[in-house]
């Protein structure tokens, strides 16, 4: 296999978008990161998305996204792993760069929550769980989240107060990123009084509904040079899944998809944890930085608290987290979210994050997209070349 | 919700019928096709005791639009007895007594309407046990 870099990035503000649809708002990420790399054409296109089905009312995005961002024509497929879409779409680009298949291809996340009431999305969110078993049972996929932080706060001991830094770095690192949805700091006291959706998950541990869409553009290592995108080298992406519901899981606090998702990324790029600069985890709830910390081996069983209470994850810190703001500050368009990460990843490495997000000397990043609880998981490292 | 589904899940809702592999002895609920310990594929129908404890729960406060009117409810994921953990609401208890590890029961219930004139989905929840009478 051919070892594959990035060298175009493109991405839409993350935001209510009424006034665009899937069309939109996929071509204009696509043909962002084509403007970026230097290039009018790739070879092959995968979208990754969840719900425009059910939502939108259209599927068979591969051909239409194509023909919107002026590529009719080309080899073109939608990718759907729930809210890991975008990353698994990111997968079979690699993929198809990688065994010489094809010498350019673009993966684009593209998600629009926003097309119908949020009850219809909350319903359409929960088809990332078992339909026959959790949701037609009442289980919201806030509901899921909530079941397994109420049991880490019980093993645990941990207060509801112990998940704040989470929240808090999240929105202090979004207010700096202009495609952010959430630009504005939130404190301590306003993350333990919020709103609560599913005890005790309140509004501030959840990633808002948004709509958005993010692309890169892959070809061979050895064709960078051809190109005027600064090119970041893809490490490894590696998926690894676990079953569907919690309630099949021996113990459901330790993500086993996101453990072997995360082993098998680290034993491909041959990287350990503490050449890891950046980690950007799928905070879709507070709850799930905690447990990714603790399965992807940075932190032990339980101590993914502890840690982030000492604030190791800001910017500057041991292992800095959500630096664009993660799915908690940025917002989660879910089909859309594991390409943000990969474009913010690149942006850092690349080095050029807005000066007060910046990681200082970013060489390696590592981005964990989930889909379900747990369920379907994408670990991509991304290296300086 | 759709009709198929209900009547094809009607043992596992009404019954809490799982099963057990005949190579290992080893109990599902739901259903496997083939034994995720043994990889057996012969398996017969088990029936559930329903006697459980609470291993987890939640209190719903936004719910999805055919849950919506029965919003503030508990779901909770309920160690059987017998080995396998299951998803489910709670019944007849109020969200502040619930804790972790209290015993519970299964019951039929009303578990979601689709709409005015769509079907009415029974199916298990679980409640704190009622002691049987003499």
């Amino acid at each position: 296999m051919r070892q594959v870099a990035i060298i175009g990035l493109g991405q839409t503000p993350v935001r209510e978008h009424w006034e665009k649809g899937i069309r939109e708002l996929a071509a204009n990420a696509v043909l962002d990161a084509l403007e970026d790399a230097g290039l009018h054409r790739v070879e092959a296109l995968y979208v990754g998305n969840m719900l425009s089905g059910l939502l939108a009312g259209q599927e068979n995005l591969g051909a239409l996204i194509a023909e919107t961002a002026g590529m009719a024509g080309i080899e073109a497929i939608k990718v759907e792993a729930a809210c890991g879409s975008a990353a698994a779409s990111f997968r079979q680009a690699l993929l198809a760069v990688a065994s010489g298949a094809v010498d350019s291809a673009v993966a684009v996340g593209v998600e629009k929550l926003t097309e119908m009431s949020g009850t219809a999305t909350t319903a359409g969110l929960a088809t990332a769980a078992d339909s026959d078993y959790e949701a037609s049972m009442g289980l919201s996929f806030v509901a899921i989240n909530a079941l397994l932080m109420q049991r880490y706060m019980y093993e645990f001991g941990y207060s509801k107060a112990d998940f704040a830094p989470f929240a808090v770095n999240a929105h202090d690192n979004a207010k700096y990123n202009i495609n952010a949805m959430f630009r504005y700091s939130v404190s301590m006291e306003q993350y333990t009084n919020a709103k609560v959706i599913c005890d005790p998950i309140n509004l501030l541990d959840s990633s808002p509904i948004a709509d958005g869409a993010a692309a890169v553009v892959v070809v061979p290592l050895e064709h960078v040079g051809r190109y005027p995108g600064q090119a970041v080298l893809i490490e490894a992406c590696e998926i690894g899944t676990d079953t569907i519901s919690l309630d099949n899981r021996e113990n459901p606090l330790q993500l086993k998809g996101v453990q072997r998702s995360a082993q098998k990324a680290l034993k491909t790029s041959g990287k350990s944890h503490k050449d890891i600069n950046i980690f950007e985890a799928h905070d879709a709830f507070s709850i799930m930085s905690a447990l990714s910390l603790e399965a992807s081996g940075f932190v032990e069983f339980g101590h993914g608290l502890k840690w982030a209470a000492k604030m190791n994850i800001g910017p500057g810190g041991d292992l800095p987290m959500s630096t664009f703001g993660g799915l908690k500050g940025r917002g989660h368009p879910v089909g859309a979210t594991g390409l943000y990460q990969i474009v913010e990843g690149a942006t850092q490495i690349r080095g050029t994050a807005p000066s007060e997000i910046q990681v200082p000397d970013a060489r390696c990043a590592m981005m964990q997209n989930i889909g379900g609880s747990g369920a379907n998981v994408t670990t991509t490292i991304l290296g300086k070349l | 919700m759709d009709i198929p589904r209900t009547w094809r899940l009607r043992d596992q809702r009404y019954l809490l019928q799982g099963n057990q592999c005949e190579e290992c002895g080893e109990l599902y609920f739901p259903k496997v096709f083939i034994c995720h310990k043994c990889r057996c594929r012969s398996l017969k129908d088990y029936q559930f005791s329903g006697r459980g404890t609470v291993y987890s729960y939640s209190t719903v406060y936004q719910a999805a639009p055919n849950f919506d009117a029965f919003v503030p409810y508990i779901v909770a994921l309920i160690d059987l007895k017998e080995g396998p953990r299951v998803t489910a609401q709670l019944s007849d208890i109020s969200p502040g007594e619930v804790e972790i590890g209290m015993p519970v029961e299964m019951v039929v219930r009303k578990i979601s309407e689709d709409g005015e004139r769509g079907v009415i989905n029974y199916g298990y929840k679980f409640r704190p046990p009622i002691p049987l009478e003499e």
